[in-house]
């Protein structure tokens, strides 16, 4: 009895270890969303691209879709424009969200760098991507047939990100009725 | 000299404190705009994770403060004017975490460590007192009594 009580400090401090072991590893800019299994707030973005119409939530239901918000003031978007136009080549359906800057700006910058969306609209006051709880750009949401999301990736979609998570994810939700 | 300090001393008074929330933010109501800003100093932004909005110059913050207000001007109270941002950015966005079942190890860790800590004093401190004093044998008496009137001679 004496000996397990004199164990118990020790105990504690490797559960204490344990416990910041796991969670000083976790990237704080990762936020759980509070859209998870929940369909997208109702929205409908203005026209991003020159002679089309932007997009409405209802639009993106029937088939799995990536809704990507991004802008051509980000950094990172960069990074993962080539992975969404690879993506488009593999038939991937994504529709994109140009967060907080002029329509123009984000068109000149699609017309620049090569456009993977199916369907593009422009968020120029933010207000759409604060309903949706974006913090910052890149972000994705992974929807499924119902309009749900199923999924959000915060930051760019590297190759490893989506062959690891979302390509699995998205083969599953294309399997749901 | 004396020019140059009364000028650094204006300068000084001039200064306010730099305040992230410009003044076309501000609603036009001061009771409203109080209540705003005192909201405002509990949420975090979500940019810059250790400031509030009320403190960060991120544009995401400044949108939320405006949003703020735009809630608190529409009639919402404190209460629904917060909860329309947790709805979007969760808990997470309280700088305050609320006392629910998934913070309770956040709020009462540390009351539960002290009182675990203060039981084990306890049982150390008591473990000690009732330790009987091991009287002396005889030899040890004759010993001691030897060593002290030794001691008393000198």
């Amino acid at each position: 009895m004496r000996r397990a009580l004199a164990l118990l400090p020790v105990a504690l401090f490797v559960l204490v270890l344990a416990g910041f072991m796991v969670g000083l590893r976790r990237d704080p800019a990762i936020l759980p969303s509070m859209l998870i299994g929940k369909p997208l707030p109702a929205f409908a973005l203005a026209p991003l691209r020159p002679g089309e119409p932007g997009f409405a939530s209802a639009e993106l239901t029937g088939e799995p879709v990536l809704l990507n918000v991004f802008a051509s003031w980000c950094g990172p978007c960069k990074e993962e424009h080539p992975v969404l136009l690879r993506l488009k080549a593999e038939g991937v359906k994504i529709a994109g969200l140009d967060w907080k800057e002029d329509a123009a700006d984000g068109a000149r910058w699609l017309a620049a760098n090569g456009d993977p969306y199916v369907r593009a609209g422009n968020d120029a006051s933010g207000r759409t991507g604060i309903d949706l709880g974006v913090s910052g750009v890149p972000e994705t949401f992974v929807l499924d047939r119902r309009g749900r999301v199923r999924y959000r990736q915060v930051g760019a979609i590297t190759p490893e990100v989506w062959s690891r998570t979302i390509a699995p994810l998205m083969a599953k939700l294309e399997a749901e009725s | 000299m004396r020019r140059l300090a009364l000028i650094a001393a204006a300068a000084l008074a001039l200064a306010g404190p730099a305040l992230a929330v410009t003044p076309d933010e501000q609603l036009r109501d001061p009771a409203q705009e109080a209540r705003a800003r005192a909201l405002s100093q509990e949420l975090r932004c979500l940019v810059c994770q250790n400031q509030s909005i009320d403190d960060s110059a991120a544009p995401l913050a400044h949108d939320l403060r405006v949003i703020l207000r735009e809630r608190i001007a529409a009639g919402d109270s404190d209460r629904q004017a917060v909860d329309y941002l947790v709805a979007r950015y969760g808990d997470f966005v309280l700088l305050k975490p609320p006392f629910q079942p998934d913070t309770w190890a956040l709020w009462l860790g540390p009351l539960a460590v002290l009182l675990l800590g203060g039981a084990g004093v306890a049982v150390y401190m008591r473990g000690r007192a009732a330790r009987p004093e091991s009287p002396l044998s005889v030899a040890d008496e004759a010993e001691a009594a030897r060593l002290l009137a030794a001691d008393k001679g000198d």
